[in-house]
Parts: structure tokens; C-alpha cells; sequence
């Protein structure tokens, strides 16, 4: 085989990437087009409505942003007390060591588990629970789903920043420690300031998992199509909208689902692309 | 003081964070054990009307996920023929080009569709094959699977290649190689196990996919190896136990089944990459 014909089978290989994101893209696009159309796409943003009835059909996609933005923002917040200690338990205080490796095996595993097994778990025991504490009466809502995706990306950001506060340089440490700082002091004013923007990288990538979550939110939320009230009331995100109703739909309901999904996509892109480009640099510098 | 505080609290809060993960295998197991036997494996789905009539006899429910394991085994199948050659080669062309400006775009795209949530790569299957085809398939649920493993194959190639000694490609080429037969009978070689250790964590990564087979594949009560028509899986089985009362009981027996097959994957791959890197 020659450089060549190597080379281009290569490019070819290489090609299918583009073809298959701007596939993506266009069918999007054109079957988001009749609800966009319709509805115009202002008022598809910023309408609660989401009615099927014939005859009177109204789509809005406000109550799904709502939804995905209430679960990703709080799935956010209880996400951070978790993965810091464990980035900062494997990556500075017993960095190298057995422990460290166990922990980390066991938050890969975290990372392996199917999200409908997490969903499983949240309705058979984590809802019960909430139930039980009398947070809210069917147990299924934005806090629940919340709950279940923050031990789900707990794992992508307590790894990646642990890969940033390992990174820090030794000198700067032993530098703070000279001067007579403590441990603390030395995470607080040494390990924060420098590995910062890779850790905060890593949560802007958790948040662009979290987004998506389809069936873990699906069967947690408790899927109602109106706006949420409360962080405890029901709701359904832009992805669990899809999976409960894409199956049923058609005409104008199937067009606004996809508009959904080409919202979603959208977002999901944005919040991946700029956390990339923020690893990339912390890695650099 | 306030030293040792900030390490009881670290240790503490990373040790919940453990909690979990036992508290889900154990669940999974526990509830799940019993109903795993021959012919969980052999048998199809009871139909909901079967299951009714076994639980007011007080009988177990009959039957399996035998439809299910199937329909994964030929979607994945089908998915893995054309994912790795392709991930492979394009990974291989990121790695060769690092500079070149199309290089650089396609590694965004990468990352762009490796961060696509599932649910979208299953409306797009959608669009794309089961429209056109009018109607679900097993080409359909094979289709999504490929698009979700292809960035991960395309990541774990690209990388292991770029680690490679620079010394091990130019001895090739000073050999008197052309780049074809370097890369096919030295980098390769070298890179297998960094790629192998990607395709087995992409195969775990969609194996529990199940948002995007639900508008694709569909599902099917009976084991079938036709590609063209509707075609179950495990996680799709999962979902319809989830959703159906009289099935309810089958939930844990097939979770079991592939958070086991998951984590199994997964501790398989991790060893692997340690053993083949020292």
C-alpha cells in the first residue's frame, strides 16, 4: 500500500465525524423547522403550555428548560461537597497510596453504572426515603432526580480534578509549608489558586453530563408537563420529555419534541465545547 | 486542629461517597440473586398475562431475558464491526495530523458528539434509519450504538498512538517503511492494548444505553435475530419490567445481569491497561 491511497483512507475514516455531526444537525434542524414555524421561535422558548388535545394543540418548551436547568443546578450544588473531598483525597493528601487507588476504582465504578440502574435505585430506595422524611408525598420530583444525578457526576468531576491537584508543582506546596503554613492553608492558598480553573473545568463538564440525563430523570421527576413550583414539585426536563412522549407522538407534537432535543443539543454543545477549551488551557498553563 | 478536622471531613465525605455504590450492587443483589437460574437465560419474556396468572397462583413468574440478551448481543455486534475499524483509522489520522486544521476540527467534533446526550442520538437514529426504513430495527439500535462508541474508540486510539515512543515510528521509517506499513505493523501493534482497553470501555459505556434504543430498536417478546425488524435488549427490558406491574419482579434478576456484565467490562478493562503498561 502506498503513502497515498494510505492517506486517504485515513482522511475518509476521519470524514465520517463531520458527516455525522452536521447529519445531526441538519435533521435537527428540519424536523425542529414546523414546530419553530408554528409556534414561532420566541414564543416556543418562552411558552409553559404543553397541550395535545386535538384541534387545540400548544407546545412550549419553557417547564422542560426549567426542569433540566432546577435538576443540572442542584445535581450541581450537592455534586460539590462530595467530589472535592474526593478529588482532594486522591490527589493531594494520600496521593499514590492503595487507599488513594481504591477510591478511585470505586468512583470509576460509579462512572460504569447504566443510568437506568441508578434510576431503579432512586424509585425503589432513595424515594421511599424522601417519603419517608416527608419532603414531598409521592416521593418522585426535581429533588429526587437532583439527588440521584449528583452521585452520578460526582465521579467526572471528583476525577478530573484530581488530575489538576495532582498537577499542582511540589515546590509551591513545600514554598507555603516553609513559610509555616498549615496543610489547609496551603490547599486554600496554594492547591485552590493554581489548580482553580481545572477544577472548575471539570465541574463545567459534570454540568454538561447532567444536562443530558435521560432515563435516570425520566424515571425519577415524576414527569408532569407543567411548570415546576418548587424545587420538591414535579417537572420533566427537555430529555425526559423525549423519552416519555417521542414514542407517541407525531405531526406537530413530533416536530416540537425535536425542536426540544435541538435546544437541548444545542446547550449540551456549548457547555462541552467550553469546558474542553478550559481543560485544554489549565493544561497548558 | 483545624488541620486534622479538614482530614476527618475529607476522609469522611469521600467515604460516603463510596456508599452508593455498595448501597446499588447490594440492592441489585440482593434482590436480583434468586432469579437468576438456566432458564432466566434461555427463555423470553413472559407476556403480561402469563405473569399475571403465575403471581395469583403464587408462582414465580416464567420465563427470561433471553430476547433481550440477544437483540443486545446483535446490535452491539453489528455496532462493533464498524465502530472499531473506523475509530481506529480516524483515531490514527488525529494522531498522524496533530497540526493540520482539519485534524483540529474533527477533535472538536469528537468531543462535541462524545458529550451528545444519548436521548438526541436516538431521535437522530431515528430520523435517519427507522423514517427512511419505515419502521424500528435492529439496523436502527445498531446505528445509535455505533455513533455513541465511535468518539470513545476515536479518544483511546488517538491517545495511545500519540504516547507511543516518537523513536518506535522513526526506527519503522528508517527501516525503510512507508507510513502505511508503520503504522499497520509497528504503531498498531504497539498501541493494542491501549485500544483494546477503549473498545471494551466503549462497549460498557452503550451496552446499558437505553433512551436511545427506545425510538430504534423498540423492543420485541420473543428472541429473534432478524436485523430488519423490531429487536429487544437488556436495558430495553429493564424499562418495560419498570413500566408493566406483573413484570415487576423480573426487574432485579436482569439488572442484576448487567450491572454485573458492566462492572465486569469495566474491572476487565482497567486491569488490562495496568498490566499492558508496565
Amino acid at each position: 500500500m502506498n503513502d497515498k491511497i494510505y492517506k486517504i483512507i485515513l482522511f475518509a475514516a476521519a470524514l465520517v465525524i463531520p458527516i455525522v455531526c452536521g447529519g445531526v444537525v441538519y435533521a435537527l434542524v428540519t424536523d425542529a423547522y414546523e414546530a419553530f414555524d408554528h409556534f414561532g421561535f420566541i414564543s416556543f422558548l418562552t411558552s409553559s403550555e404543553w397541550s395535545y388535545t386535538d384541534g387545540d394543540e400548544h407546545y412550549g418548551a419553557l417547564p422542560f428548560i426549567t426542569g433540566t436547568l432546577m435538576t443540572t443546578f442542584l445535581a450541581l450544588l450537592f455534586c460539590i461537597p462530595f467530589s472535592l473531598p474526593v478529588a482532594l483525597f486522591v490527589g493531594e493528601y494520600f496521593k499514590g497510596t492503595k487507599v488513594a487507588a481504591v477510591l478511585s476504582t470505586v468512583t470509576d465504578l460509579l462512572a460504569g453504572i447504566p443510568s437506568i440502574i441508578y434510576g431503579l435505585w432512586g424509585f425503589y430506595t432513595l424515594r421511599p426515603i424522601i417519603m419517608e422524611l416527608d419532603i414531598s408525598p409521592q416521593g418522585s420530583g426535581i429533588l429526587t432526580a437532583s439527588l440521584v444525578l449528583a452521585i452520578m457526576i460526582v465521579p467526572y468531576a471528583a476525577s478530573l480534578s484530581a488530575e489538576f491537584i495532582k498537577m499542582v508543582p511540589n515546590d509551591l506546596k513545600e514554598g507555603a509549608y516553609s513559610l509555616g503554613a498549615t496543610r489547609a492553608e496551603v490547599i486554600r492558598r496554594v492547591v485552590f489558586p493554581v489548580a482553580g480553573s481545572g477544577i472548575f473545568s471539570s465541574f463545567v463538564l459534570a454540568v454538561g453530563r447532567a444536562l443530558g440525563e435521560t432515563m435516570t430523570v425520566t424515571m425519577l421527576i415524576g414527569n408532569t408537563n407543567t411548570m415546576p413550583d418548587s424545587i420538591t414539585s414535579t417537572g420533566n426536563s427537555m430529555a425526559s420529555i423525549i423519552a416519555n412522549q417521542f414514542g407517541e407522538a407525531s405531526d406537530l407534537r413530533l416536530s416540537s419534541l425535536i425542536a426540544i432535543g435541538l435546544i437541548l443539543f444545542l446547550i449540551t454543545a456549548v457547555i462541552n465545547l467550553v469546558g474542553k477549551m478550559m481543560i485544554k488551557r489549565a493544561r497548558i498553563s | 486542629m483545624k488541620d486534622k478536622l479538614m482530614l476527618w471531613l475529607i476522609c469522611i465525605l469521600s467515604a460516603l461517597t463510596a456508599v452508593p455504590l455498595f448501597a446499588i450492587l447490594g440492592e441489585v443483589l440482593l434482590r436480583g440473586y434468586d432469579q437468576l437460574s438456566w432458564s432466566f437465560f434461555t427463555e423470553p419474556t413472559p407476556t403480561a398475562y402469563r405473569a399475571m396468572k403465575a403471581i395469583q397462583a403464587g408462582e414465580p413468574i416464567p420465563g427470561g431475558i433471553a430476547n433481550g440478551i440477544v437483540g443486545t448481543m446483535i446490535m452491539l455486534g453489528m455496532a462493533v464491526v464498524f465502530a472499531v475499524p473506523i475509530g481506529i483509522l480516524c483515531g490514527a489520522y488525529l494522531a498522524e495530523n496533530p497540526k493540520r486544521r482539519f485534524a483540529k476540527v474533527v477533535s472538536y467534533l469528537t468531543d462535541m458528539l462524545q458529550g451528545t446526550p444519548s436521548v438526541i442520538i436516538g431521535i437522530i437514529t431515528y430520523i435517519w434509519v427507522v423514517v427512511p426504513m419505515k419502521g424500528y430495527s435492529a439496523i436502527a439500535g445498531s446505528v445509535a450504538l455505533f455513533i455513541m462508541m465511535l468518539p470513545l474508540i476515536i479518544r483511546s486510539t488517538e491517545e495511545t498512538i500519540k504516547i507511543l515512543p516518537a523513536s518506535l515510528k522513526e526506527a519503522g521509517l528508517a527501516l525503510g517503511g512507508n507510513r502505511a506499513r508503520v503504522m499497520l505493523r509497528v504503531q498498531l501493534p504497539a498501541a493494542f492494548g491501549g485500544i483494546f482497553t477503549g473498545v471494551l470501555l466503549a462497549i460498557s459505556r452503550v451496552i446499558g444505553e437505553t433512551a436511545p434504543l427506545m425510538f430504534t430498536a423498540l423492543g420485541c417478546s420473543f428472541v429473534r435475530f432478524a436485523v430488519d425488524k423490531p429487536i429487544s435488549a437488556v436495558p430495553l427490558l429493564i424499562w418495560e419490567f419498570f413500566n408493566d406491574p406483573n413484570l415487576q419482579e423480573l426487574i432485579w434478576g436482569a439488572s442484576l445481569f448487567l450491572l454485573l456484565f458492566v462492572l465486569t467490562l469495566n474491572i476487565t478493562a482497567k486491569y488490562l491497561a495496568k498490566k499492558w503498561n508496565q
